[in-house]
């Protein structure tokens, strides 16, 4: 396995000062929230250097993919017929200019770099992979939004016929995501093509899904077809089945806990069972770059 | 012959025990060894508790006395199953932080009536034995009766820990429910 040094991925200062706010963050989170016995302190954060990737093939059998089944092995042992050719995604709705790409237009349009991010899913557990994509911005940009263009709502795939999972009213099919447009613009919001250098895998969501970090894994839509601009704030397939349990922003935080999990501690997969819970970082660690974007807002309420 | 009926059922009855432990030591969970050695000590509590409470309805269905014979005995694994399901979760998950799990029982619906499941089991497992039976008579019976409680709190802890509508839950669910209403003397209540 190709073995990937992290300061070829993030710019150096910007990593270094996410160090800082995990260590400032860590202490706090892991003072308050957690018991003297888990003894977690800004020693036990996970620094950026020491983020060890997860197995490629825990990445790739490891899968929330209700469309594939609700089980986690389900995707991986379903979606190997699933076809992603031919594929088009559009990209409409309050934009001047509306696009239409086959998506191999796309990658060959945006070229993919690695992404080495966290995973946390909303169930307390996280991963580390090397994504291969690019910022969702570029092509926001090239369809350019309008002002009434407040948030990007994203369509997966509706085909009940290879999708299992879609026969069953499990979720509001086809999957719907949505994003506030200035975190849909920010530079850690990628579309993914790949991982661990090759192409996206079925299961993971091929040949393209969305990766935001700093928030929980359903936020970051599978098999997407389509990328609309809306005025209004869109409804989620989660939101629509659980209103009270999965909000619009879903940002990783530990001191918002899902009314049936506590979110202060997360599993590390492929770890055994030996080692323990890790602490959750706020904003799963990407505070420094993004907490900006909910100054002012009560994390608690829109969570 | 009930004394070797009693022994294949015992041994029958160590095996899912004897193979997580297996699992455990030949790393054969995968990526979330945790969860897996959770949900399956989880799932064979609430296996032996449709067990347990099959064995009178068959006993009237066969006429055979054999069942509740072994009914004691398939209690007490339901104690064994739960008691490693807990430790699992108090124990391997969350080595003993108290506050968490403390948090957990008051907040959680569904970790508050699977806690709750397992207080009751305990005051069942204690008197358990043919002296206890002896000894608390007619109180026994009622005592008991408390694994209908148990094994609705049991179904509704895997129901409401599910984020979506699973078959398995709610399969569980329904067969407790039926083996709780063969119990019903509907007889008796259309005489009234």
């Amino acid at each position: 396995m190709k073995k990937i040094k992290y300061s070829e991925i993030t710019p150096e200062n910007i990593y270094k000062n996410r160090r800082k706010f995990i260590k400032k963050f860590g202490l706090a989170a892991g003072s308050v929230f957690l018991s003297q016995n888990l003894n977690l302190s800004a020693n036990a954060a996970p620094k950026k250097e020491d983020l060890k990737l997860t197995e490629y093939r825990y990445v790739t059998t490891y899968n929330n993919y209700y469309e594939f089944g609700t089980g986690k092995s389900d995707p991986a042992e379903r979606s190997e017929k699933f076809k992603t050719k031919p594929w088009e995604v559009v990209i409409d709705g309050e934009v001047e200019n509306p696009i239409k790409l086959s998506i191999e237009e796309l990658t060959k349009m945006f070229p993919s770099e690695e992404r080495v991010y966290k995973l946390r899913c909303v169930e307390g557990w996280s991963m580390v992979i090397p994504w291969l994509g690019f910022p969702l911005n570029k092509i926001l940009k090239k369809a350019v939004p309008t002002s009434k263009g407040k948030f990007v709502k994203f369509t997966s795939i509706l085909d009940p016929e290879q999708m299992i999972g879609q026969r069953f009213p499990i979720l509001d099919w086809p999957y719907k995501e949505g994003l506030r447009i200035d975190e849909a613009m920010h530079d850690l919001t990628i579309l993914v093509t790949g991982l661990y250098g090759k192409k996206l895998p079925n299961q993971n969501g091929s040949p393209l899904r969305l990766m935001v970090p700093w928030k929980y894994g359903f936020k970051s839509s599978k098999a997407i077809v389509n990328i609309k601009l809306v005025e209004k704030m869109p409804i989620s397939s989660w939101m629509k089945a659980s209103p009270n349990e999965y909000g619009f922003y879903s940002n990783v935080n530990p001191r918002v806990d899902h009314p049936r999990w506590s979110q202060a501690t997360e599993r590390v997969i492929g770890e055994g069972i030996i080692s323990p819970r890790i602490p959750t970082t706020m904003f799963n660690g990407y505070g420094d770059e993004v907490a900006s974007l909910y100054t002012g807002m009560d994390l608690k309420k829109y969570f | 012959m009930i004394k070797y009926f009693k022994l294949s059922i015992f041994i029958l009855s160590i095996i899912p025990f004897l193979l997580i432990t297996y699992k455990i030591f030949f790393n054969k969970l995968g990526p979330e060894p945790v969860k897996e050695i959770t949900h399956f000590t989880g799932e064979w509590t609430l296996i032996f508790i449709c067990l347990t409470l099959s064995m009178s309805p068959l006993k009237k269905l066969t006429n055979l006395n054999y069942w509740v014979k072994i009914r004691r005995m398939l209690g007490l694994f339901v104690f064994f199953y739960a008691s490693l399901h807990l430790f699992t979760y108090v124990g391997i998950d969350y080595r003993f932080s108290w506050q968490p799990i403390f948090d957990d029982i008051v907040k959680k619906k569904y970790i508050f009536v699977g806690f709750a499941a397992w207080v009751l089991l305990i005051p069942l497992t204690i008197t358990s034995s043919q002296k206890m039976m002896l000894l608390l008579k007619q109180n026994w019976k009622k005592l008991h009766k408390l694994i209908y409680a148990i094994a609705i709190l049991g179904s509704l802890h895997f129901i409401w820990l599910s984020k979506t509508i699973y078959f398995k839950p709610l399969f569980y669910f329904v067969l407790i429910t039926v083996l709780l209403v063969l119990r019903i003397n509907f007889k008796r209540i259309f005489e009234k």
